[in-house]
């Protein structure tokens, strides 16, 4: 095996610039596959974190609430919700494997400003929950990519009536001044008539809600607006709370952006609930590694059958399929990049290969008539395949590793899809060795089949015909 | 792979029995051997002489296991080589037949030393076994001094001598030479063909040379005429005469 090594490495560096030419297409091959698996393993690491960071890696609702509770989220609340989450966290098995388990209200209605002249109302999509929850949840970084955000100051446990809005709501309900937000136009001045139509409507409804539940607008905090929020309450009733609006967030979609609220769990369920028994329609559990998710999955259903918790649990690659979207298109996109590349590299090593048995035929018969098998004549092609292959792909992971880390060394910056703001890009090859040694194994493995077909030729010469030839 | 087997003493190096080989080109069938039987003595130096196309080399083929007849029996150091499996024929190359050939046929990759000790790899002679051997084979043609250089930087006289030792060194039963003088000028062939009756000579192997230059054949113990594919002569000690050659130079 030593002297085919040998007569194989030999070869290969005699036949220089055709190695280095196959080698290349390898390594062009590694290159492309390394430099875009490390990409899309960066995005598919941001995309994680941003949605393990607002979502969590499980979330508990109410049997049905996940096919059903978009309607009527109040009709799906989780009563003794607290009991729930004691029970996850005293769990032995759960314990060690979460980070954050905290509860959330989901809730529609309506919001509306009619502060200082402006008259608008739009539909808005809520989520209620604890802000101190949400400080950590927002600092997972598993990952270790440097997303981990700092406590948001704007939200607080102490203050319920502190919220946040989607930088399209703060728009439409003409929220760009008091918040002094840029890149924010107000709203085109209405006539007097349609004035008059829009505060005949919805407008005047949730005024007249305000007023007669006591919200004045009067009560903000000092330099901030308040909206007024309307919903129905679980138990059908309207109901109306003012939220101090602190900040604006621009959110990935534009439907989201247009509708999204943040706001305190306590108030969220004083809107929905009123004085009735304060629920939540979701128990977002956050996980210290997300390699635990299938197995807290499994305990936590076992735990809720044991219980006879009428409960179910929910991945957020199930809550934000977007995610999982992402994930198959470029995993598609890497697959066909690795097919391209394969194919090349394929032909690329059979025209050498076979140019290799045709330019050393005589040789062949030489080494078959001193006693050497066939087996040992297709070994000897395989092997110089298969080091042409690696030379290859050692060279262009080699290439791949030092352009990823000047790339993420370069402080490019970029927006992800889903993502309202540019962050740095970065090539996840390091942090990929999965990556490196499929890519690398993978090209060897390619260069290899590819000279079998040179190398079977080879041995099923006729030992005569092979000596004969010059 | 068992170790080689010591000099055969007794019987014929090669036995060939009504052995004829055609080959087809298209629809032309050319008979290049016509029903051949002669017997090859183990120790000799031995030579199939005729013409170009007379069929040597497919002689030669034959007794080496390159090639298969199309009838008869080929026997070679005893063993009916028609019977044996393309492996069990390869292994039985490789422990009993070494070849010389015209072109030398060097692997090119490989130096002077590692052209010799090739063979020996292939019977699984031990490493230090296989030292000693090749670099003695190299002394024996003359070449120590040119273990290290690969066959590109090596004369035509010196490739030969690469190639007779390579020949030699797994110490065969049969080295088969076919025209090992035809790409050398006459003062080297001379020198290749005195080199290699006094390793023959020293290891009483049996050679068996395919030729027609005429300094050769003058070293022969045992000579085969071949005409059209059928031998037509085979003459013993008194040869030279009889051919008209002369004695050895």
């Amino acid at each position: 095996m030593t002297l085919l090594f040998k007569i194989a490495l030999r070869n290969i560096l005699r036949n220089q610039r055709r190695s280095l030419m196959t080698g290349s297409a390898v390594g062009a091959g590694a290159l492309a596959m390394l430099l875009f698996g490390g990409f899309a393993a960066y995005i598919f690491a941001g995309l994680e974190t941003g949605n393990v960071q607002q979502l969590g890696h499980l979330t508990v609702f109410r049997n049905g609430y996940f096919l059903f509770g978009g309607g009527n989220p109040a009709a799906y609340g989780i009563d003794r919700y607290q009991e729930a989450i004691n029970l996850i966290r005293s769990d032995p098995t759960l314990a060690p494997m979460i980070n954050v388990i905290t509860p959330t209200q989901s809730l529609t209605g309506i919001a509306g400003n009619f502060s200082a002249g402006v008259d608008a109302s739009k539909t808005f999509l809520g989520i209620g929950l604890i802000p101190s929850d949400r400080d950590r949840m927002r600092q997972w970084d598993a990952f270790g990519i440097g997303a981990g955000r700092s406590a948001d100051a704007r939200l607080s446990d102490q203050d319920e009536t502190l919220g946040l809005v989607g930088f399209g709501l703060a728009r439409i309900l003409g929220l760009c001044a008091p918040l002094r937000l840029s890149d924010c136009p107000p709203a085109p001045s209405t006539s007097p008539d349609e004035a008059a139509t829009a505060s005949s409507g919805v407008n005047q409804e949730v005024v007249g809600l305000a007023a007669a539940e006591g919200l004045g607008q009067s009560d903000g905090k000092p330099g901030l607006p308040q909206i007024a929020l309307l919903s129905a309450t679980a138990g059908g009733a309207p109901n109306v709370v003012n939220l101090t609006v602190s900040g604006a967030e621009r959110q990935g979609a534009k439907e989201l952006d247009d509708n999204y609220v943040v706001m305190n769990l306590a108030l969220a369920q004083q809107l929905v609930y009123g004085r009735g028994e304060h629920k939540v329609t979701g128990i977002v559990i956050q996980l210290h590694r997300s390699q635990d998710m299938a197995a807290a999955r499994t305990r936590l259903i076992a735990l809720f059958k044991q219980h006879a918790l009428d409960l179910d649990v929910r991945d957020f690659k199930e809550l934000a399929p977007f995610y999982g979207q992402v994930v198959a298109l470029f995993s598609g996109i890497f697959l066909f990049i690795a097919l391209v590349m394969g194919v090349i590299v394929l032909f690329a090593v059979i025209n050498t290969m076979t140019m290799n048995v045709m330019e050393r035929t005589n040789e062949i018969g030489t080494v078959r008539a001193m006693g050497v098998r066939r087996g040992g004549v297709r070994m000897q092609f395989i092997l110089e395949g298969a080091a042409i292959g690696a030379a290859g792909a050692t060279l262009g992971t080699v290439l791949a590793l030092v352009i990823a880390r000047l790339v993420n060394g370069a402080g490019i910056q970029w927006v992800p899809p889903g993502n309202s703001s540019a962050v740095p890009l970065h090539l996840d090859v390091f942090g990929s060795p999965a990556l490196v040694i499929g890519a690398w194994a993978g090209l060897v493995l390619v260069a290899t089949v590819a000279a079998l077909v040179p190398a079977n030729r080879a041995a099923k010469l006729s030992v005569v015909d092979a000596l004969r030839h010059v | 792979m068992p170790p080689n087997p010591p000099p055969r003493t007794q019987g014929s190096a090669v036995a060939l029995r009504h052995v004829a080989k055609t080959y087809r080109t298209g629809t032309v069938e050319v008979a290049a051997l016509k029903d051949i039987s002669v017997d090859i003595p183990f120790h000799r130096f031995s030579m199939v002489i005729g013409a170009s196309g007379s069929g040597k080399t497919t002689l030669l083929n034959l007794i080496g296991c390159i090639d298969a007849p199309s009838s008869g029996e080929v026997a070679v150091c005893g063993e009916d080589v028609g019977k044996l499996r393309d492996n069990a024929l390869s292994d039985f190359r490789a422990r009993n037949i070494g070849f010389i050939f015209q072109s030398f046929s060097l692997v090119p990759v490989l130096s002077a030393y590692e052209n010799v000790e090739y063979p020996l790899l292939l019977v699984g002679t031990p490493a230090a076994e296989r030292r000693e051997r090749t670099q003695v084979m190299l002394e024996a043609v003359g070449l120590s001094g040119q273990a290290k250089q690969r066959p590109n930087e090596l004369s035509g006289g010196q490739k030969q001598r690469v190639a007779i030792a390579r020949a030699l060194v797994k110490r065969p039963q049969i080295v088969l030479a076919d025209e090992p003088t035809a790409n050398l000028d006459s003062a080297t062939g001379l020198a290749i063909i005195e080199l290699m009756r006094r390793v023959q000579a020293e290891s009483r192997t049996t050679f068996i040379f395919a030729t027609h230059d005429p300094q050769l054949i003058s070293h022969a113990d045992e000579i085969f005429a071949i005409r059209d594919g059928m031998v037509i002569e085979h003459r013993g000690e008194d040869h030279r005469a009889a051919l008209g050659i002369g004695a050895a130079q």
